[in-house]
C-alpha cells in the first residue's frame, strides 16, 4: 500500500525559535512566558517592599535597608536577575511592538462605527497599558535606583530614607498612581490571557483564571500603592 | 416599518467607497436580506445600481452572508447570521449603518461583498486527513471519547463566515483557524497530520495578513456558530507542541 504524504512548507532548516518568532501564535507564547517572569518579579519586589512596614530590628537598622544590602551584596544574584529581566523585557516589548504594527496592517481601513459587544477595557488596551508600565519603570529607576529625580538628599543603600523622602515631595505619588493603574489593568487581562496563549483553554481553567487574575491584579496594584499613600499619610516616617 | 439605511457603496477594489443613504419600507416578518431585496428592486426600478451583498442558503448554514450593522457583525441578534436575522429586531424609524467586513485579508470586491478566499487558503494549507477508502469501516471500530466527539462537532459547526475577523479589534483569524484545527485535532482520524496541520495553518494565517489574538473575546460573542475561545487555546497548544515535536523526514523512511 502506498500512502501519499504531503510535502510540508516548513523552512528548509527548521529552526524552532525562528518558527516561534515568525508566527503570531509563537510570539504570543513568548510574551506569555516573559510576562510570567515579569509578573513573578513584580510579586517578589512587592513582598520585599512590605518590609517598609516592619521598621527596625534589634540593632536599630531598618529591615528594608538590610534586605537591600543583602540583594546588592550577592553580585551573581543581582546581575543574574537583572540580565534575565532585561532579556525578558526586550523580548516582551519587541514582540508587543511587532504585533501592534501587524494589527494596524491587518485593518488598514477602520470601521466608521464599531461596537464592543463583550470585552473588557483591559483586554483592548494591553499595548497602551504596557506603554504606561514601560515609562513608569524608567521613571521608577530614575527615582529610587539612580536617585536622579524627586528624592531630596538621595542616599544610595538607605532605602528607607529614600522612600520616605521620595514620596513626600512633588508629583511622585501621582505618577505611581498612574503607573499602578496601568500595571493593574495589564495584569488583570495578562494573567488570564497567558493561559490561553499557552494552550490551556479548558473553560473550567479559563473561568478560574479570569476571576483570579482580576483579584491578583487588584491586590498587587493596591499593595504597591499603599507605600506612597502610607508615607503621605505619615504612617511611615524616618 | 420605515427604515433609513446608510450603506457602504464601493464600485470595486480601486474605488475609495462612501456611504449613501436610502429609505425602505419593510415589515417585521422579513429577513434582513429580504428587506435589502426590496430596496434593490426599487433601485433597479428607478434605474440605479442595486446594493451588492453575499448570500446563498439564507438558512444560516452556508457562511456566505455577512456585513456589519450598526457596528456589530451580523447585526444585533445574538449568535445569528444576518440572513437569519429578522426585521422584528428593529423598530420603525430606525437608522442603520451597513458596512462590509474590514480587514486587509478580506478586500472589498463591491459594496458589502468581500473576498474571503484567504480562509480557503488556510483550509488548503491544512492539507488532507488520512481516512481509509473502500468499504465503510465498522462504526465501533474506532472509539472516540464522548467529550472529545462533542467538542469536535462543536468546532465543526464553523461556517467560515468571517465574523470573527470582522469583530476582532486585531482582525485576527484565530477563532476560525482554531475551530478548524480543533475539530480535526480532537478526532483519531486527525492525528497522523496533526503536527503539520497546526504548523501550516498557523503559518498561512500569518501569510494572509491577519492580526494576532489578544484573547479579547469579541469573536466568540459575534460568532453565529457558537465557536468558543477554547478553540484558540487548542490551536495555540497544537502549534506549540508541533514546533517542538516536529522532526525532519526520517532518513530512508517513507518508501512503501
Ligand atoms: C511589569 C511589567 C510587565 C508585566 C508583568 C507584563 C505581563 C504581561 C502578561 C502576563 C501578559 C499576557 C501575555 C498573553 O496575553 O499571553 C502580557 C501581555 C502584553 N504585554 Fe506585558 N507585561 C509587562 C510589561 C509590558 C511592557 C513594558 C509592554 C510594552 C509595550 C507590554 C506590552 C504587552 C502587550 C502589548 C501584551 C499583550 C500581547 C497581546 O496579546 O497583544 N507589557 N504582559
Ligand atoms: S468561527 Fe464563527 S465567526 Fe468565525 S468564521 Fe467560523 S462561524 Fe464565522
Ligand atoms: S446566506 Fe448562508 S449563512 Fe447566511
Amino acid at each position: 500500500m502506498s500512502v501519499a504524504t504531503k510535502t510540508v512548507t516548513a523552512p528548509p532548516s527548521f529552526s524552532r525559535a525562528g518558527v516561534l518568532w515568525a508566527s503570531t501564535v509563537g510570539k504570543k507564547a513568548l510574551m506569555a512566558l516573559t510576562g510570567i517572569l515579569l509578573s513573578l518579579f513584580v510579586l517578589g519586589h512587592l513582598l520585599g517592599n512590605l518590609q517598609l512596614y516592619f521598621g527596625r530590628d534589634s540593632t536599630g537598622a531598618y529591615l528594608i535597608n538590610k534586605y537591600a544590602e543583602f540583594l546588592h551584596h550577592n553580585k551573581p544574584l543581582l546581575y543574574g536577575t537583572r540580565t534575565v529581566l532585561l532579556v525578558a523585557v526586550l523580548i516582551h516589548v519587541v514582540a508587543a511592538f511587532q504585533l501592534q504594527l501587524g494589527k494596524g496592517a491587518a485593518r488598514p481601513i477602520e470601521y466608521h462605527q464599531k461596537e464592543s459587544v463583550n470585552s473588557t477595557v483591559s483586554s483592548r488596551y494591553m499595548f497602551w497599558t504596557g506603554v504606561i508600565i514601560f515609562f513608569f519603570v524608567l521613571y521608577h529607576l530614575a527615582h529610587f535606583t539612580l536617585g536622579w529625580t524627586g528624592v531630596p538628599d538621595f542616599k544610595e543603600g538607605d532605602v528607607f530614607h529614600n522612600v520616605t523622602a521620595g514620596f513626600r515631595s512633588g508629583i511622585a505619588p501621582l505618577l505611581y498612581v498612574i503607573g499602578m493603574i496601568g500595571l493593574g489593568l495589564h495584569l488583570r487581562h495578562g494573567l488570564y490571557s497567558t493561559f490561553q496563549s499557552l494552550g490551556a483553554g479548558n473553560p473550567a481553567v479559563s473561568q478560574w483564571a479570569l476571576k483570579w487574575a482580576a483579584v491578583v491584579a487588584t491586590v498587587i496594584a493596591l499593595v504597591n500603592l499603599s507605600f506612597p499613600l502610607a508615607v503621605l499619610a505619615g504612617l511611615v516616617k524616618g | 416599518m420605515k427604515l433609513t439605511l446608510d450603506i457602504w457603496r464601493q464600485k470595486g477594489a480601486a474605488d475609495a467607497g462612501r456611504f449613501e443613504t436610502y429609505t425602505v419600507e419593510a415589515n417585521e416578518h422579513m429577513s434582513f436580506l429580504e428587506m435589502l431585496d426590496v430596496l434593490n428592486q426599487e433601485l433597479i426600478g428607478s434605474g440605479k445600481e442595486p446594493v451588492a451583498f453575499d448570500s446563498d442558503c439564507r438558512e444560516g448554514i452556508c457562511g456566505m452572508c455577512g456585513f456589519v450593522v450598526n457596528g456589530v457583525p451580523h447585526g444585533p441578534a445574538d449568535n445569528t447570521t444576518i440572513c437569519q436575522t429578522h426585521m422584528r429586531h428593529f423598530h420603525d424609524g430606525e437608522r442603520l449603518r451597513l458596512e462590509p467586513w474590514r480587514a486587509a485579508a478580506f478586500p472589498v470586491l463591491k459594496d458589502l461583498v468581500v473576498d474571503r478566499s484567504a480562509f480557503d487558503r488556510i483550509i488548503q494549507a491544512g492539507g488532507f486527513v488520512s481516512v481509509r477508502t473502500g468499504a465503510a469501516v465498522d462504526g465501533n471500530a474506532m472509539l472516540v471519547e464522548k467529550n472529545k466527539s462533542d467538542r469536535a462537532m462543536t468546532n465543526a459547526a464553523c461556517i467560515g463566515c468571517g465574523a470573527c475577523v470582522a469583530s476582532c479589534p486585531n482582525a485576527a483569524a484565530a477563532l476560525f483557524t482554531g475551530a478548524k484545527i480543533a475539530h480535526l485535532g480532537l478526532l483519531p482520524q486527525g492525528q497522523p497530520e496533526r503536527t503539520d496541520r497546526a504548523l501550516n495553518m498557523v503559518a498561512q494565517m500569518g501569510k494572509e495578513g491577519f492580526g494576532h489574538c489578544t484573547t479579547i473575546g469579541e469573536c466568540e460573542a459575534n460568532c453565529p456558530a457558537h465557536i468558543k475561545l477554547e478553540a484558540i487555546a487548542q490551536m495555540n497548544g497544537d502549534f506549540l507542541r508541533a514546533v517542538f515535536a516536529k522532526r525532519e523526514e526520517a532518513a530512508g523512511g517513507g518508501a512503501g
